[in-house]
């Protein structure tokens, strides 16, 4: 792991306590901000240290993220944001989690991808999957959820 | 001897119902690679919401006890431990397996497993309520000073480094303020509509602990891991259970050094299984043929992270302090239902408290008897391609995180959390710490600024929060762990030098 993935995440952390104390000592009333102060403080001071170590090269903890790795996660990662962030509420949450499931399980399925049988085994699992979370939260829980686009 | 007034309550049938599905569900979820026993309970968490407080807390204590347990069957049949808790079963478990012995091995882990866990839950039984009494003389002052001692003694012990661990806990405790303000109603840090309602525990749970797994499972790619699952042949149970107390001494030990540890908040059943196991090595005529499928080193191990269940609940029900991350999940389920650990739960709710304990005593029995049985089954669930596990988890998350109160925000809200979980546990911060800040923020603000009002009307905040037997123990205890951790680090680092140069 080189002195950049160290530099840039603690760099992140510490302008987010920074902020956080801007705004704790800079709100009013200040009573409602009398234990968000006392938790930025500790924040910066722990944050401030962190990114000091990082800039002088003294960070060693964490595995970091190599390449192969963040070419792994990628497309996944972008499917789940999207199921979640925007497909979910625009689909349903059925047919998005249907939609989800079956990408997420053919971008990573190790089974050869020109096999008809691999996608048919692909599409059962994911039609038990929705009829299981369907049963589950549909039935037994009554958990609404927001309105299906295709039925 | 109250408890066993509320022994009729487990049997009612919507709550054995519920312990027989925890603790299957729990043997197959544990058994599984890459599904935590945290990471189990915290799914769990949306279920027992709509459920009644003490049928959802036997629910998620059966699963916390059999996902350990089922931890072992992966660990023995496949090599892979279930959770870290079971990474001392996989040294001797295996050997036995390869050697045919694999239903030998798996009859002496449950059954260890059982007597371990029993014994740790009487220690619940019988420590719990005296701790709670003690609990009874804490003022404000020294509940603020207890729930911070919460976050900074798992931030520490916890974690790899010990200020990114408290940097963590300093994280959830932030993550914890946000929202409305209870006293003066001022808005704080609602930089999103999502959050006008702070953030929910649930829906953080789920985020902190399902969601770096899922993304853990997408950074491996389209891999194929060939698991090969070694067949189980029959083996007398009766000579198992004759095996079992002939080897008294790894018994006792792995039931002992799993019940000291389970009481010291943030050790963990990795470490308690490690210990056990060492120290059974230690004090064994036979300890050269530790490593080459020796029974001994199944039943330490096993006997350990199970007895270590029931003590890492004693801080959690009568202090809040959580023992352990599942621990600290099973507080979220407290929470929820709006209840307070210590006197409030043994006072105002002896009936969820004693009928969840007697609950965790017979969901031992279960697991055990249970256990023998689905180990076959546990094992093939085992091989789950990551690929599907990964799109169930996600898909579970969603919905658990959606069902709680019907409210989009909290998917968001669980996904960011848990997107920032996956980079910050890369770059070694822990979820644990985290989790306990905000489980364990409210408790300190509240008892914070209670006190601030009696310090302004007295002695002032110097004297009130600095003064005073109690709170001068629980601020050298908060200091040690801290120091204690520090050192341990820098002699680690101190031997990597030393090995790199080398």
């Amino acid at each position: 792991m080189n002195r950049a993935q160290h530099i840039i995440p603690s760099g992140i952390v510490f302008f987010v306590g920074v902020w956080i104390a801007w705004v704790s000592f800079t709100q009013q009333p200040s009573e409602a901000f009398l234990f968000p102060r006392l938790i930025s403080a500790s924040f910066v001071a722990l944050s401030g240290w962190t990114f000091l170590k990082a800039l002088l090269g003294w960070s060693k903890i964490g595995s970091g993220i190599s390449r192969q790795m963040a070419v792994n996660l990628a497309p996944g990662l972008v499917v789940a944001l999207l199921y979640v962030f925007w497909l979910a509420k625009a689909l349903g949450f059925y047919t998005a989690t249907a939609l989800a499931f079956f990408v997420l399980l053919s971008l990573y399925d190790p089974a050869p991808h020109d096999n008809l049988k691999t996608w048919s085994k692909r599409g059962i699992i994911t039609a038990c999957f929705i009829a299981v979370m369907y049963g589950v939260f549909g039935l037994l829980l009554k958990v609404y959820t927001p309105r299906e686009i295709l039925f | 001897m109250e408890f066993i007034y509320y022994f009729g309550d487990v049997f009612t049938p919507v709550n054995f119902l519920l312990l027989l599905v925890g603790t299957i569900g729990g043997l197959i979820l544990g058994a599984t690679p890459g599904l935590s026993p945290t990471m189990a309970v915290a799914l769990l968490i949306p279920f027992t919401f709509h459920l009644e407080a003490v049928s959802g807390l036997i629910l998620l204590g059966a699963a916390y006890t059999s996902t350990v347990a089922g931890g072992a069957v992966s660990a023995i049949l496949l090599k892979i431990p279930g959770a870290p808790a079971n990474i001392a079963t996989t040294l001797d478990g295996h050997t036995m397996a390869k050697k045919g012995e694999g239903a030998r091995a798996l009859q002496l882990s449950f059954l260890a497993s059982a007597v371990g866990g029993i014994f740790g839950v009487l220690l619940l039984i019988f420590l719990t309520p005296l701790l709670a009494k003690w609990a009874l003389a804490f003022g404000p002052s020294h509940l603020f000073w207890l729930a911070i001692l919460g976050v900074t003694i798992i931030g520490s012990l916890d974690s790899a480094s010990v200020v990114k661990g408290l940097l963590s806990g300093c994280i959830g405790l932030w993550l914890a303020t946000i929202g409305f303000d209870d006293i003066m109603g001022a808005q704080r840090f609602i930089f999103h509509s999502s959050l006008g309602g702070g953030i929910n525990i649930i829906a953080a749970l789920i985020g902190l602990f399902a969601i770096p797994q899922v993304l853990t499972m997408f950074a491996k790619g389209r891999r194929n891991d060939n698991i090969e699952v070694i067949e189980v042949k029959k083996h007398a149970i009766g000579d198992a259970v004759r095996e079992l107390f002939s080897r008294k001494r790894a018994l006792a030990i792995g039931t002992a050094v799993g019940s000291f540890i389970g009481l010291i908040p943030g050790v963990g059943g990795q470490i308690a299984g490690l210990v056990a196991y060492d120290q059974t090595k230690k004090f064994s005529p036979e300890r050269e043929e530790f490593g080459t499928g020796h029974s001994e080193g199944v039943i330490a191990a096993e006997s350990a992270n199970n007895a270590m269940v029931g003590p890492s609940l004693v801080p959690l029900l009568t202090l809040s302090i959580p023992g352990s991350p599942t621990a600290a999940v099973l507080l979220g389920g407290l929470l929820i239902h709006g209840i307070f650990p210590g006197t409030d739960l043994f006072d105002n709710h002896p009936e969820v408290a004693w009928t969840f304990i007697n609950s965790m005593l017979i969901g031992q029995v279960l697991m055990c008897l249970f256990g023998l049985y689905i180990a076959g089954l546990a094992a093939r669930v085992a091989q789950v391609p990551q690929s599907v596990m990964a799109a169930v988890v996600l898909g579970l998350s969603v919905f658990g995180a959606y069902s709680v109160q019907s409210s989009m925000g909290d998917v968001y809200v669980m996904a960011a959390l848990g997107v920032m979980m996956f980079f910050l546990e890369r770059f070694g911060f822990s979820a644990a710490p985290l989790v306990l800040g905000l489980i364990l923020g409210p408790i300190a603000e509240a008892n914070f600024i209670q006190g601030s009002m009696i310090a302004n009307a007295t002695d002032g905040l110097g004297s009130y929060f600095f003064s005073g037997g109690l709170n001068l123990i629980l601020i050298a205890v908060v200091i040690a762990s801290i120091i204690y951790s520090v050192m341990m680090e820098l002699r680690q680092n101190r031997a990597q030098t030393v090995g790199v140069e080398a």
